[in-house]
């Protein structure tokens, strides 16, 4: 592939997190690098088995990867961060590990087998070498927004995946500040946000959306922005237990509005529960 | 250290270094993971006691605490522990044995806002939480 990139989807990005996706191609497009999904993927299983005799749940991402190979390339990228984990960590697995990889491609039944060859992204490490394009792109500087980075987990733990510093990260701040926006340094940036607990245990979601919305906002932050569309669903879903309204972007939505792309029109911003219309009339970037 | 235990005990902690590929006695009981672990408020006990009871084989004792249900696979432990012990494999191995036992901690019918939720969030929880 010239200069698109092989994009993996996963189920959340068709559906809630379609905000996501179409910022994302947007941005893409724009930058010179267009996403191109694969002609056949699979549910990545959202979560890591982290069981050793656990071989079964490492199927349905090496399928997966499987179809790229098929497709004769070497690198794909995902924008949803639990799909990026769960995708890396058992390619990894794959890798260093011939017994497993043998047991894998027994159980996947494909032809050809999965060889290994095949490299996950998340979207952020693309962009991270993509700074003098960003730079370029960016028509409307965001300089009256005040913007939290939030990372959760899956960016950036456990190490041997980790995309950045798993303290300390600085991808998305650099980015930001790219854009032109007002970085706050927020230290709940890297702390779970409840994750599926929102299924069954709201109550402690809710605890942790407080936490971490609460010392953004303690900290003069207008919005947050992230990237895993469980981390958005949670922090912006569940401030309806709390006294807050701060939106909770993607961050290609920020890309998206810095790009000068038409909201409403080029990208939708449709699915939050905390609107960001007001807060961006107020600033001046929506009509 | 050198602890007693009895054959069904030691079948357990067994089980759980099997699944977890984590040697328990590599603990050196400094906090670290109860420290930096965001839920603990909402633990029975901290997950360091939870090593603990591994370490001592109590079976029983772990299985009656939520400690185990309330850890979100978040790795923060696992990435600071100074042992390098990857403590979320550890409750990942707890969990997995009560499990596999056919046991369900989450039924569809409980959950009231199925329509609102993200898929990744309820295959995840599924994932986590049922046998
Ligand atoms: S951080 Fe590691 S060594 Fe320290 S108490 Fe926890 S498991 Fe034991
Ligand atoms: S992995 Fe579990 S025990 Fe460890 S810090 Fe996260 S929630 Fe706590």
């Amino acid at each position: 592939m010239e200069d698109g990139l092989l994009y993996y989807p996963g189920c959340t990005l068709k559906t809630k997190a379609s905000d996501y996706e179409e910022s994302a191609k947007a941005v893409m497009e724009k930058l010179g690098r267009p996403l191109v999904e694969m002609d056949d993927w699979y549910c990545c299983g959202a979560v890591q088995s982290l069981s050793t005799d656990d071989i079964m749940h490492q199927i349905a991402p090496i399928r997966t990867l499987c179809c790229a190979q098929e497709q004769g390339e070497t690198e794909v990228v995902t924008l949803c961060d639990m799909c990026f984990n769960v995708l890396r960590r058992a390619n990894t697995r794959a890798k260093e590990n011939e017994d497993d990889l043998e047991t894998m491609n027994e159980f996947l039944d494909e032809d050809p087998d999965y060889e290994g060859n095949v490299e996950t992204y998340h979207l952020f490490e693309i962009l991270r070498d993509m700074k003098d394009e960003i730079e370029k792109a960016v028509k409307r500087p965001l300089d009256d927004l005040k913007i939290a980075p939030y990372y959760g987990c899956m960016l950036l733990r456990p190490s041997e995946v980790a995309i950045d510093d798993t303290e300390d990260p600085q991808i998305m701040e650099d980015m930001l500040e790219l854009l032109g926006a007002e970085v706050i340094e927020n230290p709940k940036r890297t702390e779970c946000c409840g994750s599926y607990h929102t299924v069954n245990r709201s109550d402690i979601v809710e605890k942790r959306v407080e936490d971490i919305v609460g010392r953004a906002v303690e900290d003069g932050a207008d919005a947050i922005a992230l990237s895993c569309p469980l981390c958005q669903f949670n922090l912006d879903y569940h401030q309806r237990a709390t006294e807050f309204e701060v939106p909770v972007f993607y961050l290609t939505e920020l890309m998206a509005l810095a790009f000068g792309l038409d909201i409403g029109k080029e990208i939708g911003m449709k699915k939050h529960r905390v609107e960001p219309n007001a807060l961006l009339k107020e600033k001046g970037y929506m009509e | 250290m050198e602890v007693k235990r009895s054959e069904k005990d030691r079948e357990f902690v067994d089980k759980v270094e099997e699944l977890s590929g984590e040697s328990v006695n590599a603990c050196i009981r400094c906090g670290t993971c109860s420290a930096g672990c965001p839920f603990v408020k909402e633990m029975d006990v901290l997950p360091e006691r939870i090593f603990k009871r591994v370490v001592l084989g109590d079976k029983e004792g772990i299985l009656e605490k939520n400690t185990m249900w309330i850890c979100a696979a978040c790795y923060t432990c696992s990435v600071r522990c100074p042992r390098d012990i990857d403590i979320a494999s550890i409750m990942e191995a707890v969990r997995q044995i009560v499990l596999r036992d056919n046991v369900d901690k989450v039924e569809v019918e409980e959950v009231e806002n199925l329509q609102d939720l993200p898929q990744l969030a309820v295959v995840g929880c599924f994932r986590k939480e049922t046998g």
